[in-house]
């Protein structure tokens, strides 16, 4: 075999005292697709940032090591480099695509000018050279209209496409060594198994030694030629993929691989409920429709469009879709964060649609909503025993004077300790606080609970946890559940029936079993075949 | 982009009109100017015809309508005391005014920027302490201790520059950093505070992996993006500053502006005088308001698109 583009020998990374990385080692080569992979925490992060020498600027430093880069006969080590050296290789021979395509392009710079700044940086083109180059570069990861894009800002494009920006970025200077960390966690599955396809097929193309940061060991099995396994800063197992999926040796390997959602690792049976919670008969709303004296009459967006569902006591349904096809939208609806602009919904028995302001309060304690990012749905200086109380409080369910020891148990039942009460939500980790944000809708003793996205932020395994507390309540307290996700694998896990939903309508319902074996819908068939799958 | 001007503009107008409107029934409220201007010694018969000659005499809204016609016809009417045009006498004041501000202006922003950028970038070093610590005590002292200060130093004990009046380029030097202590402190610290935000953004990593020198990372992804918090925050302190802010720099230095003659027509009841520099004032904070509105615009595409 050549000798390696990269070879890390023993690095070490420290955040302050803590040893974030503990004597890593692994060689990449040419052509190669290596995954490191790990839970977050486990220094994967640390690692990338470190090749490319801007962990300093996390406030990092490798402590020990060597990161020899080479692959065309010189070898530098990049510990040793200076300033100016780094400059010419960042961005030119190693470059990195970050996991999150939303905030890591320059919000006020155009497109074509982010993407031109790399040949007129490395490649010392004049502008107008480096724009015809980026509009090129844009063509090459398949952006569609390429020239048009050159002149829109990040804000206009899809999740999808700024990463695909990124990925154009990071090879206009065709380089040696790719870093990849999460590219993709932050996308839907359809997207997903796109960006995987381009990034596989532009490395056939320019040569590319790549390293892939991920968590998800079904993207793992997409992708990657060979498998580190990070624990804790260490290296627990370095396999070739197809003997880490045929044979894992490490237990750690195992369990993050049970962890992972899989298509067709059976669903709950139907639990013996009875009544219908929530009933939606046509519902439509629409967005951004104005009428005014200074403003233009605008027809608006038709976002959910007339959607019928329901959801009986005890049960959990399943809706998924991709993003922006109306799923929280119809969420918000049903609740009225947003009004509907037609149908009805009718929660217990009570329409909803049409109420007045204190019974539609009094409605809105018997459905909770968890939301997405359990970082921003939880107010930083409030205490845990205010935070989760505050619906009660809200309702007049319990008096001040009650309020800790309701706290305590909400906490107790999701699995936290009781004296993290006095906590601040900043002490929590993600999953914790996902648990938090459960309590808190508990709080208000809800016969419904909408989940949006509520998992799709954390890791597998936490997420794991999470749903499995779901599963739990749901048992105990006969709770129903609207289930929201992009991931149909995670849908299954936990769903009775499933509602496809595919630009605000839905087009597919069923019990769980026949939607995934028996897809009806195109839609529903491309969502599945989408999934990363395990089997290797 | 343009539907975003006009709308600017057009609330422009709409400020406008309310202000002028204000002023009208403010004047009103503090009774008869007669009074004023006629002391006590005059006969009831004399003071009835200079009422109806004033047109006093007229209902609140023939006044109005009167009051309207003149404003939008550029007629403000003569001074009490001079009996000039007022309009003469205001711009004749509003010139070296906008001089002043002008130069504060620019010396702040000379200043404070660059300042701010270094704070934000050495904030755990002895740099960043030190900036902050300047900038603190430029905002905790009025500008009229800072312009006192100044004569003392350099007028009174040193002799280097002339106190009075605006004759010469080294005029300039005290006012201004007298008007720039403030400002300076304040908005050291808005630059500091948003180069913080952006330092820790996603794109200013993405910008250093590109390979792009750290310099340029912070000027060009770094600034652009700061100025948009940064453009609000000027423009309401400049606006500050034009409504009220130099009146006390401008009578310490004998300045021939504005603030100066606002004051003193107050002192003395010259009615027309004070509400036509109270509408020079208003138009000119509203203008500034506009300018920012627009630029900040231009600086954040998102506003554009949502706005346009």
């Amino acid at each position: 075999m050549t000798e390696p583009v990269l070879d890390v020998r023993g690095l070490r990374i420290c955040f302050g005292s803590h040893e974030a990385v503990k004597g890593l080692s692994f060689a990449i080569h040419a052509r190669e697709t290596l995954a490191l992979v790990g839970e977050s925490g486990s220094g994967k992060s640390a690692t990338a940032l470190s090749i490319l020498r801007l962990i300093e600027r996390e406030g990092g430093a490798i402590t020990a090591g060597e990161m020899l880069f080479g692959g065309d006969g010189t070898v530098r080590d990049l510990r040793n480099l200076g300033d100016g050296e780094l400059t010419k290789l960042r961005g030119c021979d190693i470059s990195m695509v970050f996991q999150e395509p939303m905030t890591s392009l320059n919000p006020v710079m155009k497109i074509g000018d982010q993407v031109a700044e790399v040949f007129i940086r490395h490649q010392k083109l004049d502008r107008a050279a480096a724009l015809k180059a980026a509009g090129g570069m844009l063509e090459q990861v398949r952006i569609p209209d390429p020239l048009r894009r050159l002149g829109q800002y990040p804000h206009e494009l899809s999740g999808g496409l700024r990463q695909r920006v990124m990925i154009a970025m990071a090879l206009a200077c065709r380089p040696k060594l790719l870093i990849c960390d999460e590219p993709t966690t932050a996308l839907d599955v359809t997207t997903q198994a796109e960006i995987l396809t381009l990034i596989k097929g532009l490395q056939a193309e320019i040569g590319m030694g790549v390293l892939f940061i991920t968590h998800d060991m079904g993207v793992v099995a997409e992708i990657a030629d060979r498998v580190v396994v990070l624990k804790d800063g260490e290296k627990v197992e370095e396999a070739s993929a197809d003997d880490l999926f045929r044979r894992p040796q490490a237990p750690y390997t195992r369990q993050l691989m049970a962890a992972a959602p899989r298509l067709g690792s059976g669903s709950e049976t139907r639990a013996p409920g009875s009544g219908t919670v929530l009933e939606v008969d046509r519902l439509s709303t629409r967005f951004g429709a104005r009428s005014g004296l200074f403003k233009r009459k605008r027809e608006g967006v038709l976002a959910v469009k007339g959607v019928s569902l329901t959801v009986a006591q005890g049960e959990t349904l399943g809706l998924v879709g991709e993003s922006g096809c109306g799923k929280s939208t119809l969420a918000r609806s049903i609740l009225r964060l947003v009004e509907p602009e037609s149908g009805s919904i009718r929660l217990n028995g009570k329409a909803l649609t049409q109420t007045s302001r204190p019974a539609l309060r009094e409605s809105r304690r018997e459905a909770q909503m968890v939301f997405q990012d359990p970082y921003a749905s939880l107010n930083p200086r409030l205490p845990v025993h205010e935070l989760i109380t505050e619906p009660a409080r809200i309702h007049g369910l319990v008096s001040r004077r009650d309020q800790k020891d309701l706290a305590a148990q909400l906490v107790e039942k999701v699995g936290l300790e009781r004296d993290s009460i006095f906590r601040f939500p900043h002490q929590f980790s993600g999953g914790q606080r996902q648990r938090l944000c459960i309590a808190r809708a508990l709080s208000a003793g809800p016969k419904l609970i909408i989940a949006d996205e509520a998992v799709s932020a954390l890791d597998v395994s936490i997420a794991r946890q999470v749903t499995d507390l779901m599963l739990e309540l749901q048992r105990t307290d006969g709770l129903s559940f609207l289930f929201i996700s992009h991931d149909i694998a995670v849908v299954e896990r936990v769903s009775h029936r499933i509602a496809v939903m595919y630009n605000g309508e839905i087009v597919e319902t069923g019990p769980t079993s026949q939607v995934l074996n028996h897809p009806v819908h195109a839609y529903t068939r491309q969502l599945l075949s989408a999934v990363p799958s395990l089997r290797h | 982009m343009l539907t975003y001007v006009l709308r600017t503009l057009l609330r422009m107008a709409i400020t406008l009109f309310v202000i002028v409107t204000l002023v009208f029934f403010a004047t009103r409220l503090s009774g008869n100017p007669v009074d004023f201007v006629l002391g006590d010694g005059i006969t009831q018969e004399d003071r009835q015809l200079l009422i109806a000659y004033y047109g006093l005499d007229s209902s609140i809204g023939t006044q109005y309508w009167r009051y309207l016609v003149s404003v939008f016809s550029g007629e403000f009417g003569l001074s009490f005391l001079e009996r000039r045009p007022v309009a003469d006498i205001v711009m004749e004041r509003a010139w070296p005014s906008l001089k002043l501000l002008l130069s504060a202006v620019s010396f702040t922003l000379l200043v404070s920027v660059p300042l701010g950028i270094l704070a934000a970038i050495y904030r755990t070093s002895v740099i960043g302490s030190v900036v902050m610590v300047i900038a603190f005590l430029g905002y905790a002292v009025p500008a009229f201790i800072i312009g006192i200060l100044l004569v003392l130093i350099f007028a009174y004990t040193l002799n280097w520059l002339p106190v009075v009046g605006d004759g010469s380029a080294l005029h300039f030097i005290m006012p201004t950093l007298a008007i720039s202590g403030t400002l300076v402190a304040a908005i050291t610290r808005f630059t500091r505070n948003a180069m913080l935000d952006v330092l820790s953004q996603d794109y200013m990593r993405t910008a250093r992996a590109k390979g792009l020198p750290e310099w340029l990372v912070i000027l060009k992804h770094g600034l652009r993006n700061a100025s948009i918090t940064l453009l609000s925050v000027i423009g309401l302190q400049i606006a500050g500053l034009a409504a009220a802010g130099s009146v006390v720099v401008e009578s310490i230095f004998a300045w021939p502006g504005i603030g100066d003659l606002l004051v003193r027509s107050a002192i003395l009841r010259d009615y027309p005088v004070l509400q036509f520099g109270v509408l020079s004032v208003a138009v000119a904070v509203i203008v500034i308001n506009a300018v920012i509105d627009i630029s900040y615009a231009y600086a954040d595409p998102r506003i554009r698109l949502a706005k346009g």
